[in-house]
């Protein structure tokens, strides 16, 4: 039993000391400027794209089936409220994180994991330089930085998406749908989406990272690192968003 | 250990296992400055642990490393670096970075390691004749190993011996004081192999730089122990007569399943009869 529990112990506490001194290095020289701007340009703008015609769609679809149900009631007015709540609150930050979770975290794991595979990263250690301050650290701040800003473009093309459906199917206009959008949005509900896009920035990048860095096996090994990273990421970005909304729920929402 | 003691590496009663699998057996030997060790031995004897060891890539579980007098064993990795910065290393296969071009790959411990960052840029500061560019250096290293017209090539374009020297270019551009070679030979036709190790041989006779090579060819520590490199007709020649300090400064190490078998100078190399060390002895045909 206790041989069976090792080896993931083994891996939480490596993916823990892995986690505290890439953060230990973002206070402590030397920093690499350089690398930290290539990956928000990789991650960052190279995501821009998809994670607009994702948050464009899912805007689309929700005011869509929000359309149908108020209908039902007659409250079709509404549809920009709760198209603007469950976008801000939930939607935006998790669908952007997962698509960034595909996107990267299986491109860091599979860089990382051919480097460590070719004994790259061993040869950075050997010429005095630490791969964790090197590769971990600029990723780790990129995808911090990045992810929060994706989810807010994402989030306002979403809520643009609910409108095209609110004013061509519901017959809204300008002012009603933005309106409610605005008005249904708290700084509450603004402050907790821009939260767990944090979080999940900090998960994708120390993921991607972790499995990199042991990858072992060769060719098959990087294959196996990248999918471990990308669902481990996803499932983690899931579990977190539900602990989230349930303490965010608890301690900030007086009912 | 005392502070007059001018080891530049050491290891005391170091022992390494895997699993089952022993890697290195309690080793001991001492290095001093401008000395070449060769250190021969069959694949899986250790060889490539004991390069790792010795700066502190993996640890050992027992006994005492030192590099540059200073104890490494118990050593935070963090403080490892700048002390890593003084030695040079080329990885068995080249260990380049394929993201990087040759230039970047040979200016990488330049442009990114702590101490030597520091040391570049007061000397492009303005401190006279020393002042030069990290691009001044990276140019400098490749012309030292004949490959400044490969600058803006990846690694996957150069050929295996290519890349090899790129290594040597990369291991040598911070001017360390030592340099571990680990196998510099493997896979390399002989003509190719000799340009290697000649390359080697005018590094360690330029700077006089103390070299430590692991390999399985006899003649690469042949060469090491009994040629030198003549900076004044640029040529690697055989090493003077008797006396020669060439001869008496390189050791020959001969590794077994993690074991030191045999230390000692050539003619005592050639001299053992010890069936597993006299096998490196005819793999070469010296």
């Amino acid at each position: 039993m206790l041989d069976l529990l090792k080896p993931p112990i083994e891996a939480f506490q490596e993916f823990v000391l892995l986690s505290i001194r890439a953060v230990r290095n973002i206070f402590r020289g030397p920093h690499y400027a350089d690398d930290i701007f290539i990956q928000m340009d990789v991650i960052g703008v190279g995501s821009l794209f998809i994670v607009s015609l994702i948050g464009l769609f899912s805007g689309i679809v929700m005011a869509l089936q929000m359309a149908r149900a108020l209908t039902t009631y007659g409250a079709q007015g509404q549809v920009g409220s709760i198209v603007a709540i469950t976008l801000v609150r939930e939607l935006g930050p998790v669908l952007t994180a997962v698509l960034v979770a595909g996107r990267n975290a299986s491109g860091i794991a599979s860089e990382l994991g051919s480097m460590k595979v070719t004994e790259q990263i061993d040869a950075m250690r050997a010429l005095g330089t630490d791969p964790i301050q090197k590769l971990v650290t600029p990723r780790l701040i990129a995808i911090a930085v990045v992810l929060p800003l994706l989810t807010i473009i994402s989030d306002f093309i979403g809520l643009a998406g609910g409108y095209f459906i609110a004013s061509t199917m519901l017959g809204l206009t300008f002012s009603e749908y933005w309106t409610t959008a605005w008005q249904a949005l708290e700084y509450n509900d603004i402050a907790q989406g821009l939260l767990k896009p944090f979080v999940f920035a900090i998960i994708i990048a120390l993921v991607g990272c972790f499995y990199g860095m042991r990858t072992t096996g060769g060719t098959q090994g990087v294959g196996r690192s990248t999918t471990s990273a990308v669902v481990s990421s996803s499932v983690w970005i899931f579990v977190l968003t539900a602990f989230i909304t349930y303490i965010w729920n608890r301690v900030f929402v007086k009912q | 250990m005392t502070p007059t003691d001018s080891n530049i590496l050491r290891f005391e009663d170091v022992s390494l296992h895997f699993d089952t699998t022993v890697a290195l057996d309690h080793v001991s030997f001492e290095m001093h400055p401008g000395q070449t060790f060769v250190v021969f031995g069959s694949a899986g004897s250790g060889k490539t642990m004991l390069l790792k060891v010795a700066v502190g890539l993996v640890r050992p579980d027992s006994g005492r490393v030192s590099l540059f007098g200073q104890e490494i064993t118990q050593l935070r990795e963090q403080d490892l670096f700048d002390l890593r910065a003084r030695v040079g290393i080329l990885f068995q296969e080249g260990g380049l970075f394929d993201s990087l071009t040759v230039a970047e790959n040979v200016a990488y411990p330049l442009v990114n390691q702590h101490a030597l960052r520091h040391a570049v840029a007061a000397g492009s500061a303005g401190n006279g004749a020393a002042a030069r560019s990290v691009e001044d250096r990276v140019r400098e290293s490749l012309r030292f190993v004949e490959l400044d017209q490969t600058l803006d090539k990846f690694p996957d374009e150069l050929s295996g011996g290519m890349r090899r020297r790129v290594g040597i270019a990369r291991a040598v551009v911070s001017e360390p004081a030592l340099v571990l070679y680990d196998s510099p030979t493997a896979g390399l036709d002989p003509i190719t192999a000799n340009t290697i190790v000649a390359l080697i041989l005018k590094e360690r006779d330029l700077r006089n730089t103390a070299t430590l090579m692991v390999t399985h060819r006899y003649q690469d520590g042949h060469l090491m122990a009994n040629f030198r490199y003549n900076p004044n007709s640029g040529q690697i020649e055989r090493a003077g007569g008797g006396g020669d300090v060439s001869q008496v400064s390189t050791k020959f190490l001969v590794m077994n399943g993690g074991r030191l078998v045999f230390e000692g100078s050539e003619p005592e190399l050639q001299a053992s009869q010890d069936s597993y060390v006299r096998k490196f002895l005819r793999v070469g045909g010296a």
